[in-house]
């Protein structure tokens, strides 16, 4: 390197020589040189390190930490809440349901049992008028079947009448013998 | 530099250590050196870089601010996985070690910048300074209980004074170890680096042959480059983790 130094070096009996022919890092002419400035350098770094850099990165790393501890609460407390109401939610929806089915349930059977006496009510209407007819009906025939007698005889004593000339038989004479025939 | 030819293919060159400013106290040499200046560089990038980056203290980090964020939760990580969380008083301590060895590796990527790593003084300074930690830190802790590093419970009666002895010279290598390995790394990658490099250009001096032939050794310097942004990365995580083994010895000696 420069040699403008080399003529100081050479006079003084300590100090760094430089180009001397040794092995630059065993030379312990440069050790003090070297010791000191370490110390000064390293010892500057340190202390802004441990002063100034180190708690200011802790502090953001914590503070990052806090951050997402406490965002991540947030979130949990918020998805508690859904949870709740999703729940309550659930819950209406199926008091609801129970609700509406047993209204459905109320109302049928409600109808059902109108339907049912109504239909009771026309059985029995039915059941009445029925009755009615079939009295009406054995009335009519029991009349009819005596007009049926009184037919016959009429019929009998005009036959007889036609058949034997002359004067028709008395009447309850041939009543007497229709009713006899008919039986 | 000028008026010595050899010194642009001198792999040992970029090792040397100059004069900017020169300063003598009590008959010891204390100048400004280039190493001086490159440890005030690292320092300095790394202090504005950190500082900088979190200026804004975003809740949502910028790219700038999560590189320092995912560089403090790396180093944070790291020691408490081997110190435990008792071990977080150290943190200071073991994060400035890493950027400092870190960014002083990368900047030593630089061509024609100065590798502070690269100087054993500076790697075992470092060393020491953990050692020291543990070891003054052990005993005012644990008092007399720190000696217990060095008997493992659970050793037969009989073989615990070898174990002691082994366990001693262990603790003892281990400033060694710990900065040669920092510092052997950063010198031979940059060696090879050079030397590679230096291939390709006393090569390309040699005409259109040269030139062709050149091209390997271009490609192995490109490759070995890449190797050594790795090697950088790897030795600070490795000195890291190492120092945060030995901060745990300190703080619970009985392994």
């Amino acid at each position: 390197m420069s040699n403008t130094q080399g003529n100081l070096n050479t006079t003084a009996e300590v100090g760094i020589v430089e180009d001397s022919g040794s092995f630059p890092p065993f030379d312990s002419s440069t050790y003090p040189s070297q010791l000191l400035w370490l110390v000064l350098s390293f010892g500057v770094f340190y202390w802004v390190m441990s002063k100034v850099v180190l708690p200011r990165i802790g502090g953001i790393l914590e503070d990052r930490r806090d951050r997402i501890a406490g965002d991540m609460a947030e979130a949990s407390r918020l998805k508690q809440e859904t949870d709740e109401a999703i729940a309550s939610y659930e819950s209406a929806l199926a008091d609801a349901r129970t609700k509406a089915t047993n209204l459905a349930h109320e109302a049928r059977s409600k109808v059902k049992a109108e339907t049912e006496s109504a239909r009771a009510a026309a059985e029995e209407q039915l059941a009445a008028k029925l009755s009615e007819s079939e009295q009406s009906i054995s009335r009519i025939t029991a009349e009819s079947l005596t007009h049926v007698g009184e037919i016959a005889s009429e019929t009998t004593g005009e036959l007889v009448k036609a058949l034997i000339g002359g004067r028709a038989p008395a009447k309850a004479e041939v009543t007497k013998a229709v009713d006899a025939a008919l039986k | 530099m000028a008026g010595n030819s050899g010194n642009a293919i001198d792999p040992i060159h970029q090792f040397h250590i100059s004069k900017i400013v020169s300063m003598e106290i009590g008959g010891v040499d204390f100048s400004f050196t280039n190493a001086s200046l490159f440890m005030v560089l690292t320092v300095a990038v790394a202090t504005l870089f950190l500082v900088l980056s979190t200026n804004r203290r975003g809740l949502v980090p910028s790219r700038a601010q999560l590189m320092a964020e995912m560089s403090y939760e790396f180093v944070a990580a790291t020691l408490r996985g081997s110190a435990g969380n008792d071990g977080m008083r150290f943190f200071p301590l073991v994060f400035s070690l890493f950027m400092f060895v870190f960014m002083a590796n990368m900047l030593g990527m630089f061509p024609y910048f100065f590798t502070v790593t690269s100087q054993i003084i500076v790697t075992f300074a470092l060393a020491m300074l953990v050692i020291g930690t543990v070891t003054i830190y052990g005993f005012y802790k644990h008092g007399a209980g720190f000696l217990k590093l060095f008997v493992p419970s659970g050793v037969p009666a009989g073989v615990v004074p070898l174990v002691s002895v082994i366990e001693v010279i262990s603790f003892l290598s281990r400033p060694v170890s710990l900065s040669v390995r920092l510092f052997a790394n950063m010198l031979a990658g940059h060696i090879t680096l050079k030397v590679f490099a230096g291939f390709v250009v006393m090569l390309t001096g040699l005409g259109a042959a040269g030139v062709a032939a050149a091209v390997l050794p271009l490609l192995l310097t490109i490759a070995i480059t890449a190797l050594e942004f790795l090697v950088s990365f790897l030795q600070a995580y490795v000195f890291t983790v190492l120092t945060c083994m030995y901060l745990a010895d300190a703080l619970h000696p009985s392994h």
